[in-house]
């Protein structure tokens, strides 16, 4: 960002329907992220009740998160190839085409989740689950602050998110190393361990794709490209 | 998503230069054809005494690119780009202040021709403006024409050459020693007007809007031919079209006028920078259509 401030507003200029229709888009990819945020919620949520009916209704709702995805994505098509953006509101839009590509492998991730409770529906949990709910409730949390981070194109904000990826890497390998545990002590754990590996490994990767999106922030608000994965972070 | 097979691993992932007295020896205006390269040092220019149209803009013109100067109507680039081959003062009351060199020699220097300038320095104009009672091949040679010295055979072989290389020749070479310019289309009037100015062998070839009044497809055209043109010129356009800008240049100069209705330089930059992440507040403005 030139100068470090926003840009002027855009409502009173002469592009004032591409300005809208921007921020249009803006607001769809909150409603997708939110979407994505409750999945995954409700999905652990789903694994932690043994929620069945719940699950069944999560994964048949990724859908939706795909569908609207594609919606954005064309959308911000339409716009690059009919206005010629330029500057911030390219990077916007690039970064808008990135950050739902992000949100709709989220909800795969989430859906895998719910598609894990089911399978597992008729066994007891070998253990209760603590540290992935929090591991969901850290990646959740960390995706809907990153979005605003991206409307409000707040790097230092996004910067701070994407650190926090560091928490959801610790307790992954903690939740790694007890089922491990419980595996090499109960064999017959193996099959349900291996899933809710599978549920930790999800949860991870959302919030490693929570970093792809504040590393998107960085370069709407900056025109650099600055990589938050793990080694990256200085 | 139905979960991986496999377990991940667990962790993946413009200078502004100040202006120097200007040497009072005669200036031969010789051109470098490895790379004539302009530059404008703190140029000012003025319609009258009291209307002053540009103030103090530093820019570089280097070789073999192309330059784009955008910037809201009535910023000056037109009145900036007319200085760099001093067709600027033609106009009555007319001055300009500063310096423009030309590899490095001072056009505005007393003991330079302002007619040689503006050979050396060539304009295309935005509206195509052949000659419409010469033909074609007349119109291409009429600079040298006025020049004398040159034989039938020679004129033709520079007009063959300069048509060939706006692309123009295949089109009109049925008819181009007999036929009226202005039976052409407004692209190959355009492409015409530009062997024109080629004809006369410029080092830099300045463009004013040059299709502004031309349809999508003769626009096309004249960009390809800038970017070819470019390995043989240095060239500086003028344009409306921040499209344009951004699909041929390589540098771009944004101008603007504020209040005092002044045209300054505010920013000069690879074009690749300018039109993705400019350093300028107003220039981000401008380029993403928050005013102008």
């Amino acid at each position: 960002m030139p100068n470090g401030s926003p840009p002027a507003s855009p409502m009173h200029g002469p592009r004032t329907t591409f300005h809208r229709e921007l921020e249009r888009l803006q607001d769809e990819v909150l409603v997708l992220g939110s979407m994505v945020e409750k999945a995954t919620l409700r999905a652990v949520d789903a694994l932690r009740e043994r929620d069945i009916a719940a699950a069944h209704v999560i994964e048949s709702e990724d859908v939706l998160v795909n569908r609207k995805r594609f919606e954005i994505e064309e959308a911000a098509l339409l716009l690059i190839a009919t206005q010629q953006p330029m500057a911030s509101d390219l990077r916007r839009l690039a970064a808008i085409v990135h950050i739902v590509t992000d949100l709709e492998r989220m909800g795969d991730y989430a859906a895998g989740i719910a598609h894990i409770c089911i399978q597992i529906a008729d066994e007891p949990l070998i253990k209760p689950l603590i540290d992935i709910p929090r591991m969901a409730d850290i990646a959740a949390s960390m995706l809907r602050r990153a979005l605003d981070a991206f409307i409000a194109r707040d790097v230092a904000a996004a910067e701070a998110i994407a650190h926090e990826d560091d928490d959801v890497d610790a307790l992954y390998q903690q939740v790694y190393r007890e089922l491990l545990m419980l595996m090499l002590t109960n064999p017959r754990t193996i099959d349900q361990a291996t899933h809710l590996l599978w549920v930790a490994h999800n949860l991870e990767r959302v919030a490693d794709r929570v970093q792809n999106i504040c590393e998107r922030v960085v370069f709407v608000a900056t025109g650099r490209m600055q990589e938050f994965s793990r080694g990256a972070i200085s | 998503m139905v979960p991986s097979s496999k377990l991940a691993p667990p962790i993946s992932e413009a200078d502004v230069t100040v202006p120097t007295p200007v040497p009072p020896e005669p200036v031969p205006l010789e051109v470098n054809q490895d790379g004539p390269s302009m530059r404008a040092r703190e140029l000012s220019a003025w319609y009258n005494v009291t209307r002053k149209a540009i103030e103090h803009v530093s820019l570089e013109v280097p070789a073999h690119r192309i330059t784009a100067i955008i910037g809201p109507s009535g910023c000056g680039k037109s009145t900036f780009i007319r200085c760099l081959n001093r067709m600027h003062e033609v106009i009555r009351g007319a001055r300009a202040e500063g310096h423009v060199e030309l590899n490095g020699e001072d056009i505005y220097s007393a003991q330079v021709d302002p007619v040689r300038v503006r050979r050396v320095v060539g304009m295309v104009f935005q509206k195509p403006n052949p000659f419409p009672m010469m033909t074609i091949f007349e119109n291409v040679v009429a600079g040298l024409r006025l020049e004398g010295g040159y034989s039938r055979a020679s004129l033709e072989e520079v007009a063959e050459r300069v048509v060939a290389r706006v692309a123009l020749f295949d089109e009109v070479k049925d008819v181009w020693k007999r036929g009226a310019s202005s039976s052409l289309s407004g692209g190959q009037q355009q492409r015409l007007c530009i062997a024109r100015t080629l004809a006369v062998e410029p080092a830099v070839v300045l463009m004013d809007e040059p299709c502004s009044a031309l349809d999508p497809i003769a626009t096309y055209r004249i960009e390809e031919l800038m970017v070819q043109l470019k390995q043989d010129y240095t060239i500086a356009i003028v344009t409306h079209n921040m499209q344009q800008a951004s699909r041929v240049s390589d540098y771009t100069a944004f101008m603007l006028a504020e209040e005092d209705r002044i045209g300054r330089l505010v920013e000069c930059g690879p074009t690749s920078k300018i039109f993705t992440n400019p350093s300028e507040r107003r220039t981000e403005d401008y380029i993403t259509g928050r005013f102008g």
